[in-house]
């Protein structure tokens, strides 16, 4: 019988990686436990969906990880595919919701193409590389270039500029890590800098107002500024040692908005104080560390590079969303990794980590 | 093949790990950017975060005290509070308030008068104070109001304590009223240093008693620490000082008494002022016509301000204080008591009256106000039946100065020093006084007129009540007073009202006691007062007089009606009773009333007979005006 449920236990664990596994459990019981609170300390309503999301998305995990690396290399190619052509399709016939054009209603449920690009873009990317092992050219950069735009675009026009930063980093981070040389980088990046200020005259108001409020909150304290002002204050009001859990003032009472989502770090901050904070810093050190070996110790290029990209962008959700809610950046709709109430990124999230897995436990059979 | 595949496998993976280092080391970098802006926030900033997150969520808000209760001597309530419903709305949290009251319309009953007072309220408060719509709702218009609250944001009810004077129009002028507070109030408050305890207060009292002991009444407010929510609702309070109820006063006004006086003068204009003469305790102060002050303490509506406001009988006009008269022959019994004590009288001291007094160089007569004279008068019968001639001759002997220093030991031509605001000084002439205001001379024609109480001489109703106070207790000065004693609220303990002092004169008693004597005299068979004190069973001293009206403030314009009815004298009346141990003494005048005798000593002896003996007066009957006068 023990003999039975450990082989079953093995069969079910065969392809998880341990300290990553372990270390999600703790975030996303954190998360649990933050979005009780933040749900105002009396219902479980929020806490128990959050609990769904995650059971979900476990299994999603669980599926990917026992997918073989090879069929993972097999499927970039219609996942982008499908992602692009949904992505148009959003461009197209997509739902308006909250003055931006990101749903896509395929009948029997609704769906955010751009989603699927968050797992679709560095898959591409790698497959790319993985063929052209025997030495990259200008040119291959260019179509890696076209391969990355192409969806940043189109989800910049949504408009949802979170996250077609966070797509266009995925795949970036693809570029980076094959070896895009620095000189290359660099000009780019004057390039780009060189290009901001045309770039600020496509933003949309909204963008615009959240980038000047970020420069300076007061001026506009009741409007965009408010969220800065409001989760600034809570987490610098939670000192060292935070006000308690159920106890943080500004959460309690309504000043923070979206604070189960994108803004629970406030909430977090405000409850745990320093500490929390240094601890979330940590936690999410070591799933990025943890990544990175994986990705150093992965067979093939089509999966460090994959495995290094997936683990770049989490770390790009964690110190965007950080850096966001604690006011050095601007507010863009980026939820706090494994922590922030919701489905869609809760499953995004796994699957990339459960890639991560698969990539971990599958490489001696692939060594040579 | 194989090497050179090798090799470039190599190749890229040390390309990856050199890549993979660098990325370690920008996410170290970032991370340690995040964690330093957690420590500045939560450890260097931390207090001025906190204090803003304290300002946030904590809301202060003033709990005002319960005014303090008006009783009369009984214990009858004068000013009370209750509880009621309001609707009221801040201006300035809508954008179209006409069109939000127009929707108001079918929910709660507006009166167009609730409309236009909340115009007048608008133009005198500032856009974010809270004002009222309506007073009073009824329980359905509460029911329908909440139900239907979220179209009307900006309104919201409130149940508040409103200020209710149970017996309307009676003794309104000695009451008073309070109404919202408006800038002079403030500048006011803010002098007093009272602008904390006024937080949340926005009803003040304004006249009489409720304005002047506004400190007594208003109390201490309390503070509520609420957390709010960033909506600004209320969620739960956190720490209550309770507010302290303003202090009970009882009055020395006895309301059953000022009812049976402003009764009396059903239809007519004037004042009474009835104190105890051994206290100087007001037991009623009537300035008639008054006014409801109920009318005020929701704020006035323009209509009935104007009402008030424009009535030719100026009701708002308190008369027992501010009313100057000329006390005419009221002021005998003083002049006759200054001739003894001055020795230039003897009680024996006898004239034969013609019926006109003439003065060295003067051509006019100076005309009694009986034709043909009294005959032999001497001093007790120059008070008895109102001689003019013997006091034109007294008055000549005195001169203006002597008659000027000692009426004012009598407090004539000065404030009483009563504990309500508004008292006018009247006037009492001496030479300097001449010369200071007209810069001219004193004649010596100014002096025989004085000497019958008219000429230059002005008196407040309360100057005379309060001088008849002194005659009656036989010399004690008394400072006329409304407040009896104040209640303190936390422990229940009576604080008496200490009046003021003052030294008592130097009068020979046989004086006082000749001149009390000729004043009971006065009530009996032959004197001017006979009628009114027909039947009374109890004796009482008195002096009618009849003032002439000398020069009109009010009715510029010429109505010939009007200014006959004007024209007319004002009848006045001193009174103390019983003539023995006096323990209640007034001055009263009817405007335009005619003879003192026939219009204002009637008025005395009901309050007399009421005060005294419990009777309450027979049903009004028209106002005669024949029999002795004068």
């Amino acid at each position: 019988m023990v003999r039975l449920i450990n082989s079953a236990f093995n069969m079910l664990s065969r392809r998880l990686d341990g300290p990553l596994s372990i270390v999600i459990i703790v975030l996303v019981a954190l998360g649990l436990v933050v979005i009780y609170s933040a749900s105002g300390g009396s219902s479980f309503d929020r806490a128990v969906g959050q609990f769904r999301n995650f059971a979900v998305a476990v299994t999603a995990m669980w599926i990917v990880a026992n997918v073989a690396p090879q069929t993972l290399l097999r499927l970039a190619v219609p996942i982008y595919v499908a992602g692009l052509v949904l992505l148009i399709g959003v461009a197209l016939f997509g739902d308006i919701r909250n003055g931006a054009r990101r749903w896509l209603n395929l009948g029997f449920t609704s769906i955010q193409p751009s989603e699927i690009m968050k797992i679709g873009m560095p898959m591409i990317l790698a497959w790319y590389f993985h063929r052209k092992e025997e030495g990259l050219r200008v040119a291959d950069y260019a179509i890696a270039a076209l391969l990355l735009a192409l969806p940043t675009g189109l989800i910049m026009r949504q408009p949802d500029l979170g996250t077609s930063i966070l797509i266009f980093a995925s795949g970036f981070f693809v570029i980076f890590l094959v070896g895009l040389s620095w000189k290359i980088i660099i000009s780019l990046s004057v390039a780009f800098l060189a290009f901001l200020p045309f770039a600020w005259g496509l933003l949309h108001d909204y963008q615009r107002a959240r980038i000047m409020t970020l420069l300076d909150p007061a001026t506009d304290p009741l409007g965009a500024g408010y969220h800065i002002i409001q989760s600034t204050i809570a987490i610098g009001s939670g000192g060292v040692f935070g006000k308690g859990w159920l106890n943080g003032t500004q959460s309690q009472l309504d000043f923070i908005p979206e604070r189960s989502t994108d803004f629970i770090l406030a909430v977090f901050g405000e409850e745990f104080g320093l500490v929390g904070n240094l601890l979330l810093l940590s936690l999410y050190l070591v799933v990025i560390g943890r990544g990175l070996m994986i990705a150093l110790n992965a067979p093939n290029t089509f999966s460090r590079l994959l495995a290094g990209a997936i683990t770049l962008t989490f770390m790009t959700y964690a110190f965007v969303n950080m850096g966001m809610v604690a006011g050095i950046l601007p507010v863009v709709g980026v939820p706090l990794p494994l922590i922030s109430y919701g489905g869609t990124s809760m499953l995004s999230m796994l699957i990339g980590f459960g890639i991560l897995m698969s990539i971990s436990t599958h490489k001696q059979l692939v060594a040579s | 093949m194989i090497g050179q595949a090798l090799r470039n496998r190599e190749a890229e993976l040390s390309v990856f790990r050199r890549r993979v280092a660098f990325a370690v080391v920008v996410t170290l970098i970032l991370f340690l950017i995040l964690a330093g802006r957690f420590v500045y926030l939560q450890v260097v900033k931390r207090e001025h975060y906190h204090t803003l997150a304290e300002a946030n969520r904590i809301s202060v808000a003033p709990v005002v005290p319960t005014r303090g209760i008006i009783t009369d001597r009984n214990g009858v309530v004068l000013a009370a509070n209750y509880s009621a419903y309001t609707l009221e709305v801040t201006p300035g949290k809508i954008p179209n308030l006409e069109r939000a009251l127009d929707e108001l319309g079918p929910i709660v009953d507006l009166q167009p008068r609730d409309r236009r007072r909340l115009k007048r309220l608008m133009e005198e408060s500032k856009n974010f104070e809270s004002l009222p719509v309506k007073n009073r709702l009824t329980e359905i218009e509460v029911a329908r109001f909440s139900a239907h609250r979220y179209r009307f944001p900006g309104f919201e009810i409130r149940a508040r304590l409103f200020r209710q004077y149970p017996h309307g129009e009676i003794a309104s002028h000695a009451i008073g009223y309070i109404g919202r507070i408006n800038d002079a109030d403030l500048k006011r408050i803010e002098t007093a240093e009272q602008s904390v305890n006024y937080k949340g207060t926005d009803h003040i009292g304004k006249l009489g008693i409720e304005g002047s002991y506004e400190h007594e009444l208003h109390g201490r407010t309390g503070s509520e620490q609420v957390e709010i929510d960033s909506g600004g609702r209320a969620i739960r309070s956190l720490a209550r000082t309770e507010p302290i109820s303003g202090n009970n006063l009882t009055l020395t006004l006895d309301i059953k008494l000022q009812k049976v006086a402003e009764e009396a003068f059903t239809g007519r204009r004037g004042a009474l002022v009835a104190l105890d003469p051994n206290t100087g305790e007001i037991l009623a102060l009537v300035s008639m016509p008054g006014f409801d002050p109920n009318l005020f303490v929701d704020g006035i509506d323009p209509v009935n301000w104007d009402l008030l406001n424009n009535s030719p009988a100026k009701p708002l006009n308190n008369r027992a204080l501010r009313g100057q008269y000329p006390p005419g022959s009221t002021i005998k019994p003083f002049m006759a008591l200054l001739a003894l004590d001055s020795g230039k009288r003897t009680p024996e001291f006898t004239i034969s009256d013609p019926g006109h007094w003439m003065l060295a160089g003067v051509q006019r007569p100076f005309r009694d106000w009986k034709p043909g004279g009294h005959g032999m008068v001497n001093l007790q019968r120059s008070v008895v039946v109102s001689c003019d001639t013997y006091y034109y001759g007294l008055a000549n002997d005195l001169g203006i100065d002597s008659i000027h220093r000692f009426m004012l030991h009598f407090g004539f031509g000065a404030r009483t020093g009563i504990d309500i605001d508004g008292e006018m000084p009247g006037l009492q002439p001496s030479q300097d006084w001449k010369m200071k205001r007209f810069k001219q001379k004193w004649y010596a024609g100014d002096t025989i007129s004085v000497g019958i109480g008219q000429g230059y001489w002005l008196t407040t109703p309360l100057q005379l009540a309060t001088a008849t106070a002194i005659l009656a207790n036989g010399g004690k000065p008394v400072v006329p007073h409304l407040l009896r004693d104040v209640q303190d609220v936390r422990s229940g303990a009576k604080r008496p009202h200490e009046p003021k002092t003052r030294e008592p004169l130097l009068i020979k008693p046989e004086h006082m006691a000749l001149v009390r004597a000729a004043m009971v005299d006065v009530t009996k068979p032959g004197g001017t007062a006979a009628g009114a004190a027909a039947g009374a069973t109890y004796s009482f001293g008195g002096k009618t007089g009849t003032a002439q009206v000398v020069g009109m403030k009010q009715g510029e314009k010429y109505d010939e009606k009007k200014v006959k009815e004007e024209h007319r004298d004002h009848a006045l009346f001193i009174a103390y009773a019983p003539a023995e141990q006096p323990k209640i003494a007034l001055a009263l005048l009817v405007e335009n009333g005619g003879h003192g005798g026939a219009a204002a000593a009637p008025i005395a002896r009901e309050v007399f007979d009421y005060y005294l003996t419990g009777k309450l007066p027979a049903p009004r009957k028209p106002v005669v005006s024949d029999g002795p006068s004068d």
